[in-house]
């Protein structure tokens, strides 16, 4: 009686896997990690892109731009993505040589829950490096106050929310933090994963939308597409030209308009504190990390096909997720390195290991 | 009355009354769980959950049908690695054990129970993940049925001692080898125990979500074979938990109500087989 | 006296013992499955810890330094918080643990006990994630609207209770691991003092002890041992608890005499952070603490293992 049980289960069991594993060969699976920024466009993409190509399926999982470079290294995804462009150290320890692709822009904003205040906050870089370092603890401080008249902030400690994972949006903000603040940068510096002073941690953009959610009091930084997502309140930050700027896809547009001139010819760039009157300080370009050496040739061909995709049909998709789209001198650079994808000598000028 | 007595007696009303509320505490938090994943899991609960794969985030209608048959695949997997294993060690310590070999088995096995379960991930991930350069559903069967084999090899012992040595006597004296004595008398005699063990144990590892985090990973779309990244319930309840979208957290209720229906229909189930009273070693 | 056949027939005595060796050693293999298996688990995690270990030596248990940039790694804050939250679990759940198997054992009628047995067993069959699910919507919420506020009004100069009301933080992790590991206690309590002989409950209800007395004063000194196994036990499996912990902790990797205030554990850390763990020595740190957990739980364990067997008198039953 329990024999044939067990007969029929593991029977019906090895006929699972069979058939599963028939439906895996017929389908083109390509893995694929990192930033949970462009996560929401990048979802987006892969689904729309599937339906395109219904035999290829791209398996993105968000775990933050730290963990798409760290599996990229390891050799376990196909290709990786990050808001942090990888630098020169985390280059050299890669097997193969990786190529940065621009994929869209976003903005990072900060965000409250303060109970009983609905007006968008406006924020001077001083006064969030000094909130993150822990300088600024209470809402009603003077230099919070002073740069939001007429709103009555509460005598409350402030909550401060980070990410807990490696992040890129954790390396945007950071990255703006230090080119506006000494102290900030001195103290902890700009990367994906920091040694935050104070504050609780939240995992993805996703974590931190919801625990500033959650808790009364609190601010925190997320992607602007979570952000509205989420529904939270977002704040104005204060640029380069003394203009407080509500970020949107026009303000990080604007951001990116001075740097498709000084765009390097990897694509490794920082647009935060950018210049120009309109242009939301704290924005950023986001980038898959795509070897530069494919073997599998349909594993390839894919890819390839999917980049082409992206560049064209899938900008259109980036503004209503409120993601600005590429300025079209970057595109037309991107195009010029696809081809650059399996071509002989593109291991050459890789960063000579230290 | 003296007023010591009433001291005394008093002291004995209070606390004894006390242990009854503390038991009525903890048979309550079984309710109240049980009726909150009830609540707002069957509130969440539909006919999407169970056949759509995981939509984009801000899309609402999104299932989590692929979960739902990549933990039947790696638990089914994990099973049938660690099925046999303990079962084997099982009888061996209880038909076989060699002085202090048995012993030492015994006591290790209790020990590997114990391991956290993270620590078990770390064990798979640095034996299948960094060689296969690959997340993988197997990666993950290997590591729950690390933490398989000593539950059902335990359980197996307990019962297959329980089977009183007349049988076991009766089938040797009749001229019957030990192993044929063990398959065909023995190992019969005690299969109800067993096999509640073996349930019991593979509910366990399906609700496991710590050792699939960095084995199996997870994936958006069906399972690509057993060397791909293979998403599991309890691992989209847990991303799905700490995401700042409503609609995701549905989809965490409700997952976490079919995952808990699932193992504690199998624990009710096990136990319910071994009726009438007889003392159940817990798994 | 008539020999049985396999005794007469040289030929089935032949297949008989080859038979009985070949099964032996195949189960023995099997067996000593499960002393490979754990002596793997060790290898793996001292080898692959490595880097790290050779990096920070013995300093990596006393460093409260958590820096991927600079790769400074330390255990400490991870340490405490494991430990904190384990030990405020077991001081919430051990007195109602033990209450509640003091009724199941000596008060509740047999059938009354083995239903809610098997109940509060059901307890400790949901898995640690749905326990986190729970616990982040349902506990968190409560403890930063009501319970944690109170806390500060009542007892707020104490510096266990400073520091604004998040809802995470060890005290919420304390309180759900101290649900988790509530079953263990019952039962294992239970059964130790069931194992206590009916004659020293007799002696001294006869010598005119109230039936608390003779519970509090002989059944359970009787029965300490076991009941401290069931302890240690339970520490084990909260110091290794992951997923519920990771959920209501807070992630932030600090040390802080504020109960209200977040933390992290070692099985939570490695959960957040081990997929974006890059160069050699970060997912090595990882993997350290990994086996700072090891072996702290096999040596909770083991203790608490010995305690069991010696009460019981059998091989532990829990598994």
């Amino acid at each position: 009686m329990v024999t044939t049980n067990m007969k029929t289960l593991s029977l019906a069991l090895a006929g699972l896997l069979l058939g599963s594993a028939t439906v895996a060969m017929a389908q083109q699976k390509i893995n694929a990690a990192g930033a949970t920024f462009p996560a929401a466009i990048y979802q987006k993409w892969f689904e729309e892109f599937h339906k395109l190509h219904p035999d290829v399926e791209i398996n993105y999982q968000s775990i933050g731009s730290g963990g798409g470079i760290a599996q990229l290294t390891g050799g376990t995804v196909d290709f990786g993505a990050s808001d942090m462009p990888m630098t020169d150290d985390q280059l050299s320890k890669l097997k193969v040589r990786a190529f940065h692709f621009p994929t869209v822009l976003g903005a990072v904003v900060p965000t409250y829950n303060i109970p009983g205040v609905v007006a968008d906050l406006k924020f001077s870089p001083e006064t969030l490096a000094a909130i993150f370092l822990g300088t600024i603890t209470k809402w009603n401080d003077p230099r919070l106050v002073k740069d939001n008249p007429g709103i009555t902030l509460p005598k409350d400690d402030i909550v401060v929310v980070h990410r807990s994972d490696g992040s890129g949006t954790s390396f945007v903000w950071t990255d703006y933090l230090s080119k506006v603040s000494p102290e900030w940068k001195s103290k902890v510096g700009a990367n994906t994963s920091v040694s935050w002073p104070v504050g609780l941690g939240g995992r993805g953009n996703e974590g931190v939308a919801g625990l500033v959610k959650q808790t009364p009091d609190s601010i925190g930084y997320v992607e602007l597409f979570w952000a509205a997502q989420n529904k939270v309140t977002i704040g104005l930050v204060k640029n380069s030209s003394g203009v407080f700027v509500k970020a949107d896809v026009e303000s990080v547009t604007e951001a990116a308009a001075g740097a498709a001139k000084d765009m390097p010819a990897d694509f490794r760039i920082s647009i935060t504190n950018a210049p120009g009157k309109k242009a939301f300080p704290i924005s950023s370009f986001t980038y898959l990390l795509i070897p530069s050496q494919i073997p599998d040739a349909a594993k390839s061909k894919a890819i390839v096909a999917f980049l082409q995709w992206m560049l064209a049909d899938g900008q259109k998709y980036a503004a209503g997720l409120y993601y600005a789209p590429l300025p079209k001198e970057v595109v037309a650079k991107e195009i010029k390195q696809i081809a650059q994808i399996n071509a002989p000598g593109a291991q050459a000028g890789q960063p000579k290991k230290k | 009355m003296s007023k010591r007595l009433i001291w005394r007696k008093g002291v004995n009303a209070v606390m004894l009354t006390l242990t009854g509320v503390f038991t009525v505490i903890t048979v309550a938090t079984l309710f109240l769980i049980l009726g909150y994943l009830v609540y707002y899991g069957g509130r969440s609960l539909d006919w999407n959950f169970f056949t759509r794969l995981p939509l984009a985030a801000g899309e609402e209608g999104g299932g989590m049908a692929n979960a739902i048959l990549g933990s039947l695949e790696i638990v089914g997997m994990a099973g049938l690695v660690g099925l046999p294993v303990g079962f084997l060690a099982g009888v061996y310590l209880s038909e076989f054990e060699d002085k202090w070999f048995g012993s030492l088995v015994r006591y290790v096995a209790d020990l590997l129970n114990g391991i956290p379960s993270i620590v078990v991930g770390l064990l798979a991930w640095s034996l299948l993940v960094v060689p296969m350069k690959q997340f993988s559903a197997v990666a993950g069967s290997i590591a729950l049925s690390v933490m398989l084999i000593p539950v059902v090899a335990r359980q197996t012992e307990q019962f297959l001692r329980e089977v009183p040595n007349s049988l076991r006597e009766g089938a040797l004296a009749l001229g019957a080898s030990k192993w044929r004595m063990i398959a065909t008398v023995a190992v019969p005699a005690g299969s109800k125990g067993i096999l509640t063990g073996m349930i019991l144990g593979m509910a366990r590892i399906a609700g496991e979500s710590a050792p699939l985090l960095f084995t199996a990973f997870n994936n958006q779309f069906w399972s690509g074979g057993i060397a791909q990244p293979t998403a599991s319930l309890p691992v989209m309840i847990y991303f799905r938990a700490l995401s700042g979208y409503e609609d995701w957290h549905r989809q965490a209720w409700a997952a976490g109500l079919v995952l808990i229906a699932v193992v504690l229909t199998a624990n009710i189930l096990a136990r319910l087989v071994l009726a009438r009273g007889v003392s159940v070693p817990r798994g | 006296m008539t020999t049985p056949l396999a005794v007469e027939n040289p030929v089935i005595r032949r297949q008989t013992q080859t038979g009985d060796i070949v099964a032996r050693w195949v189960v023995t293999l099997f067996a000593a499955t499960i002393l490979l298996l754990t002596v793997l688990v060790v290898y793996q995690l001292w080898a692959t810890s490595a880097p790290s270990r050779h990096k920070s030596g013995f300093g990596f248990l006393f460093s409260s330094q958590w820096n991927p940039v600079t790769e400074e790694f330390g255990a400490l804050p991870f340490i405490y918080g494991t430990v904190v939250t384990s030990v405020l679990a077991l001081l919430i759940s051990v007195p109602l643990g033990l209450g509640a198997a003091v009724f199941l054992a000596e008060l509740a009628p047999a059938r009354l006990s083995s239903s809610l047995t098997f109940l509060v067993e059901l307890l400790a069959a949901i898995p640690s994630v749905i326990y986190g699910l729970l616990a982040l919507f349902t506990v968190v919420p409560l403890m930063r609207l009501y319970v944690e506020p109170f806390l500060k009004s009542a007892l707020g100069f104490l510096p266990l209770f400073k520091g604004p009301a998040y809802g995470v933080g060890f005290l919420t992790a304390g309180i759900v691991l101290s649900f988790m590991t509530l079953p263990f206690i019952v039962s294992v309590s239970r059964e130790s003092l069931l194992a206590v002989p009916r004659e020293q409950r007799e002696a001294a209800l006869a010598l005119g002890a109230t039936r608390w007395e003779t519970t509090w004063k002989v059944v359970i000194p009787y029965a300490k041992l076991g009941i401290f196994g069931s302890i240690f036990l339970s520490l084990a499996r909260a110091l290794g608890e992951t997923m519920a912990v990771t959920m209501v902790i807070g992630n932030d990797p600090k040390i802080s005499a504020s109960l209200l205030a977040s933390g992290y554990s070692i099985a939570a850390v490695i959960a957040n952070e081990f997929t974006e763990a890059t160069g050699t020595i970060y997912p090595a740190a990882l993997v350290e603490l990994g086996l700072v957990l090891f072996c702290l739980t096999i040596i909770i364990n083991g203790a608490a293992r010995l305690m069991i067997m010696a009460t019981t008198g059998k091989g532990s039953k829990r598994a």
